[in-house]
């Protein structure tokens, strides 16, 4: 901690750019080297590998490299009192640099007007895993950085009772102050900061937390964004906002198909272009592809509209490779042939084809969720600097940093250590800077120019034309009724091309953190269940977007509940909850998800419980089965992903045109005690629109392997006149804080999509399969 | 040359007439609270006031904004207590806030020619300003604030 060359972090350092007047501190390379000793000794201390006899590892410590809690690593305290916490998570809109600072801050009992955010570098050896998506950052980092915080009181403590020669216990702390009541004497936190980093780090079983009735932060929520006034200014720092001595600027002109190859190209012509410097050629991937650059010619020029017409005037050609004839209504005419054949089973209980057989009444049905693109505002962005010295940083929008650093090492082939990744702010991210692809074609671009700095910029066209698209899928569901209406058989499968072959070349079946998405651990009271996955080849690069899987299969069930309840002739609602059955604890590990996101099912059992109770709180928030204008329905879903529970109910009106518009969402979450319950709000505000956007607008389709949408004039995303104009979040309240998070970031955006679905066959009587929707009643 | 205010301050430019204000701004001026987006006037990112209307920089080539004033974001207010900045502080508007430098520089149009907007106003002068977080409900809550409309809810207040 503090002021010590030891051991001290920056209070605040230097902004990624000798330009930039930065709202986003970084741990910078310099920092670090100033203090070498505390280096060496965060590389020496890794994480041993996992052997075959270990027990699994849950949560955090399951994640590379695990976490820390050590306050010299997160804490420094300036002479004048000025705190600053290192934030390793990146920020992306969900507001964790403001979090993680107060969770330390709380337990510091520190004055929040004196509480600075420092971002950390990419390095998980030193700060533990980094790597911001899966709605894990307070999940995992919440006690953590609650200890962080306790242990770095506590070293205050003991170093104000050494200087005033009192029992450390006789000494208190209190909003930046360091008392002795029997004395009188005080001292703020910067007095005693020096003194403080000399005192040993306190055993971790030793830490005394905080009772949580005194916290003052933490569960509050109406705290200010620590970036508020650089994003409200324009002083904020983006990845795309770098600016360094010499910077060039690149952009690249890559296959239009995936799998493709650079076939011809005009390097002349690039450079006829006024302040073009120079056209390299980028190597194709390797298989499996995985963070890989996908190839092509990059142009490098002095400013971005120079690299951009250089890039037009290149006219490349390319050799379009196996997937040339990829084409996504052909596709989906597939994966319905292939959800009509038995697939691999992936949970199976009781005898479904006995029970079909024995059923009152049966139904059947598809459902189609094509590509999306997760489309951040600001599109990925990176610039790197390949030093004469052998050491290379770079600076950029990245959700992975760790993984950005091993991939530039790696293409580079230089050992990693020589490697430092700044992160900035991120312009969004909702998984698409998990994959820092940008960055290692910053990296080369760099080497080529003798290792002047180069940034690189996808253009929007560049972003939906070469993503690591969100999946497609057919979800086709099968279900019994008995006589009464309930189901007492439920065959559902799925195929989607999987995440698994952006790892694995060929990779056809889907992994466990898909089947764990909504699929094998569905927590229904249904005696006969069946889950199958049949195989589905991917044409292109297959990645993450904001809540993954649980997007088709909260779509696909939720909407198929509905069609059950209307069957049945019952209400969606209590159909919904019947079919949940009464509150029981589901080990996700007896019903076939071995992933449970990556959560020890024992803490983190299925609580079907608590899905009930988000059911019956966004119902009674909503008004449910209250009387609605002619032309206007109530849709309802539910989902559970990333360890949360939510619930959504859409207010839809449908014109005399087919012109379908939201009119109002509320929407439920238990994620468990919320530790920042403004930005908790914030979230599921957002993945209403998100989750609105993909039901009714969004999709990316391809056309002879290629992706037809080219900017958002095509890739339709919900816009404030059709966002509707009422949002209700209904936080559940969790227990107690000494039971484990639920995630935030994700979980909303689910139950969107199906509660419109749902509220549209009720305001109409017809009934949409398909996303996006919008056009699908006007026909 | 071609000769430009930009915040107040005099400036030339020599390089290409046809270069979209939006690159000029960054990467000549270094003036990045300007965002890229779309670069076809799609999401409003880059929004700034060129002769006091706003405008996409992304297709106002350079040679366009000669002899008038151009605002960046930077240049908004010169201690960010622009009625709208405050209130988009106050109801902690942004998510990952890439997009609200363009909004608020819409906002802060619509509002000095509209005073009072209706959500009509709103809907209709806002829509062109895309947020991929969907900040929506709160740029629509602090617009209303930023014309006095609703009072302050001071929930983005520092505690």
């Amino acid at each position: 901690m503090i002021h010590d060359s030891k051991l001290a972090l920056p209070a605040a350092e230097a902004a990624p750019g000798p330009e930039a007047a930065s709202a986003i501190a970084n741990v910078s390379r310099r920092a670090l080297l100033g203090g070498a000793g505390a280096l060496v000794l965060a590389l020496a201390v890794r994480v041993p590998a996992a052997r075959a006899e270990d027990p699994p590892k849950f949560g955090a410590d399951g994640m590379p490299h695990g976490w820390r809690d050590d306050p010299t690593l997160f804490v420094a305290i300036a002479p004048d009192g000025t705190v600053t916490v290192t934030c390793t998570r990146s920020e992306m809109g969900q507001g964790v640099r403001t979090s993680i600072a107060f969770v330390v801050a709380d337990e510091l009992d520190a004055d929040w007007a004196k509480v600075k955010v420092a971002q950390a570098h990419g390095d998980e050896a030193r700060f533990g895993n980094q790597d911001t998506d899966g709605s894990r950052s307070l999940r995992h980092f919440f006690m953590p950085m609650r200890r962080v915080g306790a242990a770095a009181r506590a070293m205050l403590v003991e170093a104000a009772a050494k200087q005033w020669g009192v029992p450390a216990a006789e000494v208190t702390a209190e909003n930046h102050v360091l008392t002795h009541a029997k004395s009188g004497r005080k001292a703020g936190y910067g007095d005693v900061a020096a003194a403080a980093a000399a005192v040993p780090v306190p055993d971790r079983a030793k830490v005394a937390l905080k009772d949580p009735s005194a916290f003052r932060y933490i569960g509050k929520g109406r705290i200010g964004l620590v970036d508020n006034v650089g994003i409200t200014t324009g002083r904020a720092q983006y990845g795309l906002d770098t600016r360094l001595e010499g910077m060039l600027y690149a952009v690249v002109a890559r296959p239009p198909v995936f799998g493709g190859k650079v076939k011809s190209f005009d390097a002349a012509a690039a450079m006829k272009v006024p302040g073009v410097v120079k056209v390299v050629t980028i190597d194709p991937p390797q298989m499996p592809y995985e963070f890989q650059p996908v190839g092509g010619v990059a142009v490098i020029a002095r400013n971005t509209w120079a690299a951009i017409k250089g890039r037009e005037a290149l006219g490349a050609t390319f050799e379009d490779g196996p997937n040339a004839a990829y084409d996504s209504d052909a596709y989906r005419a597939t994966l319905e042939q292939a959800v009509r054949k038995p697939g691999k089973v992936v949970r199976q209980e009781g005898d479904v084809d006995a029970a079909m057989k024995g059923a009152a009444k049966r139904l059947e049905a598809e459902y189609y969720i094509p590509h999306l693109s997760q489309a951040p505002m600001e599109p990925p962005a990176a610039t790197v600097r390949v030093g004469k010295d052998g050491k290379i940083e770079a600076w950029g929008c990245v959700q992975s940093p760790q993984a950005a650093r091993d991939r530039i090492a790696k293409r580079l082939g230089v050992d990693a250590g020589n490697v430092t990744v700044n992160v900035t702010l991120l312009g969004g991210g909702f998984g698409r800077k998990s994959k820092p692809d940008y960055f290692v074609e910053a990296a080369l671009c760099s080497k080529a120019v003798d290792g002047a700095p180069v940034k690189m910029t996808w253009t929007r066209e560049d972003d939906l034309h070469n993503g690591y698209y969100h999946t497609v899928s057919v979800e086709r569901l099968e279900a019994g009724l008995d006589a009464k209406g309930m189901p007492v058989a439920w065959l559902h499968r799925s195929a989607a091309p999987t995440i698994g072959s952006t790892f694995v070349a060929g990779a056809n079946q889907q992994i466990p953190i898909e089947l764990g998405m909504g699929l094998v651990n569905l927590p229904f009271a249904i005696p006969n269940v069946r889950m199958e996955n049949p195989p589905a080849d991917a044409h292109v690069r297959i990645g993450w977007f904001r809540s993954v899987s649980n997007i088709p299969r909260a779509f696909a069930v939720q909407s198929f509940l509905c069609e059950l309840a209307h069957l049945a002739g019952r209400d969606p609602k209590d159909y919904l909850l019947d079919v949940i059955g009464p509150d029981r604890i589901i080990d996700p590990v007896k019903v076939g998800d071995v992933w449970n996101h990556g959560e020890d099912p024992t803490l983190y059992p299925i609580n079907t419980g608590r899905l009930r109770r988000v059911i019956d709180t966004v119902a009674q928030g909503a008004g449910w089965g209250r009387k609605v204008e002619t032309g206007r329905g109530l849709g309802i879903a539910a989902h559970y992903s990333f360890v949360s529970y939510t619930a959504a109910v859409a207010e839809v009106e449908v014109g005399p045109k087919g012109e379908i518009s939201v009119q109002r969402v509320d929407i439920a979450i238990d994620s468990g005690q919320q530790v920042n319950p403004e930005r908790v709000r914030s979230q599921l505000e957002g993945a209403v629109v998100m989750g609105m956007g993909l039901a009714l607008t969004a999709q990316i389709s391809f056309k002879n392997g290629r992706a037809v949408q080219d900017n958002y004039d095509t890739y339709e995303l919900t816009r404030i006149d059709a966002a509707p104009k009422v949002i209700n979040v209904h936080l559940v309240q969790g227990g107690d804080w000494g039971k484990p998070l639920g995630g935030v970031g994700e979980p909303g955006v689910p139950p969107v999509a199906p509660a419109i679905a749902n509220a549209i066959f009720a305001a109409t009587g017809r009934r949409i399969r398909q996303l996006p929707m919008r056009d699908k009643l006007s026909a | 040359m071609i000769k430009l205010n930009v915040n107040g301050e005099e400036r030339g430019f020599e390089g290409d007439p046809e270069m979209p204000l939006l690159w000029y701004l960054r990467d000549e001026l270094g003036l990045t609270g300007t965002k890229f987006g779309c670069g076809i006037a799609a999401c409003g990112a880059c929004t700034i006031h060129v002769g006091g209307a706003a405008m996409r920089a992304c297709q106002t080539p350079v040679s366009a904004a000669e002899g008038q004033p151009v605002v960046t974001i930077e240049g908004l207010s010169p201690d960010g207590q622009h009625p709208v900045q405050a209130a988009w502080r106050d109801l902690n508007v942004a998510q990952c806030g890439y997009c609200q430098a363009g909004q608020i520089m819409q906002a802060a149009a619509l509002l000095k020619d509209t005073p009072k907007p209706t959500d009509a106003d709103i809907d209709s002068t806002m829509s062109g300003n895309l947020c991929r977080c969907g900040t929506y409900p709160r740029i629509r809550a602090a617009i209303k604030q930023a014309a006095g409309l609703t009072p302050k809810a001071g929930q983005g207040e520092r505690l």
